[in-house]
């Protein structure tokens, strides 16, 4: 067997493996199921793989150099933070690494001269202020819970931190639509043939650079659906069945759902984030102190 | 192995098109044609297209932004004129500003006559077209293998 000592490395390593394949797949069952949604009959499930390695065969024309540079660092900084995540690092590092990513995203579309790619990277960047917030309110209120920013230590805690987050985790649930690029926030860019502003941030990325953003957005949708996994850690069976359930739901709420401002997306993300992830750690709070365990 | 033909993406240019054909076009993305069972999107973007669908005929005011889309477009790419007005310039090719069809202005692969053209046709022509993608796709691979074999003979 494997020595507990390497049991890290494994996992990071099987994740940067087996996470664009997941990912693809899960890409390509959500197309199917939107069309079905649509009365469509869809793409084939393997459709996403097509695709990227189709823009593998096309020409790559770059604007300025600098921008394969940043889509690099996009796609190495993801998965790095998916591979800190799934080997059981600190969730507050993760979370950094996982920003940064974006951060290369939009240096990248800032980087070409197109006034599309520049509305994109604007709204990127207000995707990722409005998303923030909850995304570090999660780890925070897991450390709550646990006492570790370890993901390691979370997963093994063999807590129900569910029934201490529900807020948190509906909180959770509302910013993974705006990760997902899911209407109504699917504001810089969206899947499928939705189209904004051009293709908003990836306007000015074509061919291979393109294929890489794709790879780099099926590392973060495992990374993603891997937190929801840290609510349900202490029964496997049940967090995958949530995780289905919340990834079906996040395509209903994408098949029903306009695009909103972005004033709307941001205040509403706050929001949310305040009074159901900010109420619910102070309700968290209120109990230790009252009821010392 | 190519992927070129599993998943064409296309990007629609209209240029002084009375909408019929355009209106064909978005009707072949519909549930009753569903194209996007063959991976095709119409993606709006040129730089991620391969397949530029060109309606209504070239005018000296649509030309420039017409040839701009067509060269934003990375090889391999193909060219579909759709309608009368495209393939020709239609009944307006009379007219003083206008130039004719689409090939007046950017080579063109494929021609899907008709009044407005009909889905069932245009479809027809982008399948076309795929074929046309794929031996685009060689030569320009041929080509780049090119200065290779001449570093070996010497």
């Amino acid at each position: 067997m494997i020595p507990e000592y390497l049991m890290p490395v494994v996992t990071a390593i099987l994740y940067i493996v087996l996470a664009p394949l997941l990912g693809g797949l899960i890409c390509g069952i959500d197309r199917k199921v939107t069309a079905r949604m649509q009365g469509r009959v869809g793409p084939p499930i393997l459709q996403p793989f097509y695709d990227v390695a189709k823009l593998f065969e096309k020409e790559n024309p770059v604007v300025t150099v600098a921008q394969n540079a940043y889509v690099l660092s996009y796609l190495v900084f993801m998965a790095v933070a998916g591979a800190l995540f799934f080997a059981g690092n600190d969730m507050l590092l993760v979370i950094f690494a996982f920003t940064l990513s974006h951060i290369f995203l939009v240096l990248g579309a800032y980087s070409s001269y197109s006034p599309y790619s520049h509305v994109g990277a604007e709204r990127e960047l207000l995707q990722i202020i409005a998303y923030e917030p909850m995304i570090i309110l999660t780890a925070v209120g897991m450390y709550m819970v646990t006492k570790s920013f370890f993901v390691s230590a979370i997963a093994t805690s063999g807590i129900p931190i569910i029934f201490y987050l529900p807020g948190v985790f509906i909180g959770y649930l509302m910013v993974l639509t705006i990760k997902l690029r899911k209407s109504p926030f699917d504001l810089s860019t969206s899947h499928h043939a939705h189209q904004e502003i051009v293709k908003g941030v990836t306007t000015d990325f074509a061919g291979p650079n393109l294929a890489k953003i794709e790879i780099a957005h099926w590392y973060e949708y495992v990374f993603l659906l891997g937190v929801i996994w840290l609510f349900f850690a202490w029964s496997p069976l049940i967090a995958i069945v949530v995780i289905v359930v919340a990834y079906f739901v996040e395509i209903l709420i994408d098949n029903t759902f306009a695009r909103v401002k972005w004033q709307l997306m941001l205040r509403s993300s706050w929001i949310i984030a305040g009074m159901l992830g900010l109420v619910n750690l102070g309700v968290l709070y209120y109990l230790k102190l009252v009821v010392p365990s | 192995m190519t992927y070129l033909a599993k998943s064409p993406w296309i990007v629609h240019y209209n240029g002084s098109s009375c909408n019929g054909c355009d209106i064909e076009i978005l009707a072949a993305l519909t549930p009753v044609f569903d194209v996007e069972r063959f991976g095709i999107i119409n993606t709006g973007n040129p730089k991620h297209a391969d397949i530029l669908l060109v309606t209504g005929s070239v005018n000296s005011q649509n030309r420039e932004p017409l040839k701009n889309v067509y060269d934003q477009i990375p090889d391999p790419k193909v060219v579909v004129a759709i309608g009368i007005c495209a393939t020709s310039g239609g009944i307006f090719r009379e007219c003083y500003n206008v130039y004719g069809g689409t090939d007046t202005t950017i080579p063109v692969d494929v021609y899907v006559p008709g009044c407005a053209a009909r889905p069932e046709s245009i479809i027809d022509g982008v399948v076309k077209a795929l074929g046309i993608l794929e031996e685009k796709r060689k030569k320009i691979q041929e080509k780049a293998g090119e200065p290779l074999k001449a570093g070996g003979a010497v």
